[in-house]
């Protein structure tokens, strides 16, 4: 941290006593803490904090209107590099919205897949929000052995889609490849042993005295704050809201997924810590489901004015040849209209709204990332804490400027 | 949440708020209110507050840029209601001078959507606490996702060794920025006679060499 304007800090000796005045200190945006590219302009009254700005657009790319200069499919690739510790979750928002003003539906197969990669993301944007979350107030174990953890789930990313982290799997009416073989299996071995991973974290953290410290009692949000704020997500269930769009609003196949919705009951740092520890426990349920039903079938729908035809038809079919063609220059025409379209991202409701004025690119993509909306609330959550204690807020806010810059 | 709960529910504020609803549509399953400009924050408070409605929170703001038409900036706001599990889009329109009352009284979630919306279209809005910039730079200039502004915009960065400071310099492009439409000449032509078609119109005279 580094002091940036100071308003004599020690000012003025009063009676052999040190008198501090209130200064402000900027925060950021080179620090560990902040997450990124976060600049925070503190006004401090010696270590407590009166009022916190954060200056955000650091990371600010114009993904919105770059969007609206590509076809759809070409626009896919945005979305994993926006919440970046959470790519597909990202894509699965915005394919929804163009199948659903295109009115097409994946195959069930594909639908599946979506849901397996949802939760296996969802896995690996908590590991990395706990184990950093901790990491920020001290503890640096649960970073090392949360990464190899992550280590391992991006494996699965890169043989499913060729890249470990940004993607590019999802496509409007199903998924780019099905899976290769043997990955079925990997996966499944994987959710056996992860249980005993959570059950380690939890021994590191749940019930750590330094942890307990510095996480209960602080940034406490009461359910009218949440609504007020815009919260979603854990920040939501974590302030005792029992809500989950895969539960209340279910797509894909989430409505024959057996799984919990764990709500925190004090609205704390810790309630929102042990929500998330318990939303990986339910992402592997749901897995071990859908590893167990996954159907047989096609993974994208047979229309190729929409999916790619087969490689090897390409070579003996003229008709397979011109829509290969045309899908890669031109892409798909989708039909004049709008439509808002909100996934359960693991950060909160991550939602794309999306124009089309029928040609072959959005008209507008508006993208609803949950981190802007709650890094708004950092304010009147840390008011009265101590400056560590936001250190601690922002971690449990779990935000990323990929999605909240855009 | 079934079609007909949405039209109901749709016939419910297009009463209650009378005069101040312009339209309500359904599309695609999905509801949609444009109330006029001055009365945003009367609308958005009956929503928030009446029992069938209860929208509790607000999930977005943003605008939608339309430059051939009068009022070219369209706002609009994405409502959340957890009582009855239900969205709602509200919208009005305005153009680039004619501020639109502040959503800040409401919800305070509106605080920072606005300012987004501010800087990204320059859709002004009154009685908001803090108007500031948001994701641009220090100091920009423009509103740059409205549509008469050039996706490279008109200013690039840099760090100069000699001055010791980043500096700003107008964007040159070693190539001229290309959009292809990609519309296919199918489509694009459809208005286009090309020699021979004024046989398709010519009156059958019936009388065949």
């Amino acid at each position: 941290m580094t002091i940036a304007t100071s308003a004599h800090p020690s000012a003025g000796q009063a009676g052999g006593k040190t008198q501090i005045k209130p200064y402000t200190m900027n925060f950021g945006p080179q620090h560990p803490a902040a997450h990124g590219v976060l600049r925070l302009v503190m006004e401090l009254n010696g270590e407590v904090v009166e009022r916190c700005d954060p200056h955000i657009g650091l990371l600010h790319r114009g993904t919105e209107k770059l969007i609206e200069y590509k076809t759809y499919i070409q626009a896919i690739p945005y979305f994993d590099r926006l919440d970046y510790v959470s790519p597909m979750c990202m894509e699965h928002a915005f394919v929804l919205g163009i199948e659903n003003l295109l009115q097409i539906k994946a195959p069930l197969r594909a639908q599946y897949i979506r849901v397996l990669f949802s939760e296996i993301t969802r896995i690996l944007n908590h590991i990395l929000s706990i184990t950093t979350g901790a990491l920020d107030v001290g503890a640096i174990t649960p970073a090392l052995w949360g990464f190899e953890e992550r280590e391992i789930l991006m494996e699965f990313y890169e043989r499913v889609s060729g890249a470990r982290l940004h993607a590019n799997y999802f496509r409007p009416g199903g998924v780019a490849w099905d899976l290769p073989a043997g990955l079925v299996d990997d996966i499944w071995e994987f959710t056996e042993r992860f249980p005993k991973f959570c059950d380690d974290i939890d021994n590191l953290l749940t019930e750590n005295r330094i942890f307990k410290q510095r996480t209960v009692d602080i940034g406490i949000v009461t359910k009218e704050e949440a609504f007020d704020w815009g919260f979603t997500g854990p920040m939501l269930r974590g302030s005792g809201v029992a809500w989950d769009l895969r539960k209340s609003q279910p797509y894909e196949v989430y409505d024959r997924m057996d799984f919990d919705v764990p709500v925190g009951l004090t609205g704390d740092c810790w309630a929102r810590y042990l929500v998330r520890m318990e939303e990986m426990r339910q992402s592997n349920r749901i897995i071990r489901q859908v590893l167990k039903e996954l159907p047989d079938g096609p993974v994208r729908v047979e229309d190729r004015k929409v999916s790619p035809p087969p490689r090897g038809e390409m070579k003996r079919s003229m008709e397979a040849l011109i829509h290969h063609f045309k899908l890669f220059t031109e892409g798909f025409h989708v039909p004049a209209g709008e439509t808002y379209t909100a996934i359960e991202a693991p950060k909160g409701e991550f939602g794309v709204y999306l124009v089309s004025d029928g040609t072959n690119k959005p008209y507008r993509c508006k993208i609803r990332a949950p981190g802007f909306a709650h890094l708004q609330g950092l304010d009147f959550m840390s008011k009265g804490h101590m400056l560590a204690d936001a250190v601690a807020n922002i971690a449990s806010m779990d935000i990323v400027f990929g999605e909240i810059d855009r | 949440m079934s079609e007909q709960a949405l039209k109901e529910l749709g016939d419910h504020i297009a009463a209650k708020l009378g005069d101040d609803v312009l339209t309500v549509e359904l599309k695609l399953g999905e509801l949609m209110v444009t109330v006029r400009r001055p009365s945003i924050v009367k609308a958005l408070t009956f929503l928030r507050d009446d029992t069938t409605c209860s929208f509790e929170q607000l999930i977005d703001v943003t605008a939608v840029d339309w430059p051939e038409r009068e009022e070219r900036l369209e706002v609009v706001y994405n409502l959340l209601s957890y009582k009855h599990n239900r969205r709602i889009r509200v919208k009005l329109t305005t153009d680039e001078d004619t501020p639109v009352p502040s959503a800040v009284p409401v919800y305070n979630a509106a605080n920072w959507f606005e300012r987004e919306t501010w800087d990204m279209y320059g859709v002004f809005f009154s009685d908001h606490p803090d108007l500031r910039r948001i994701l641009t730079d220090y100091g920009f200039e423009g509103h740059p996702f409205r549509k008469d502004f050039p996706l490279t915009g008109y200013v690039e960065c840099r760090y100069d060794e000699d001055q010791k400071r980043v500096v700003y310099e107008p964007v040159r492009l070693t190539q001229d920025f290309r959009s292809f439409d990609f519309l296919s000449p199918w489509e694009g032509m459809t208005n286009v006679m090309l020699p021979g078609d004024e046989k398709a119109q010519a009156p059958d005279t019936g009388s065949k060499p």
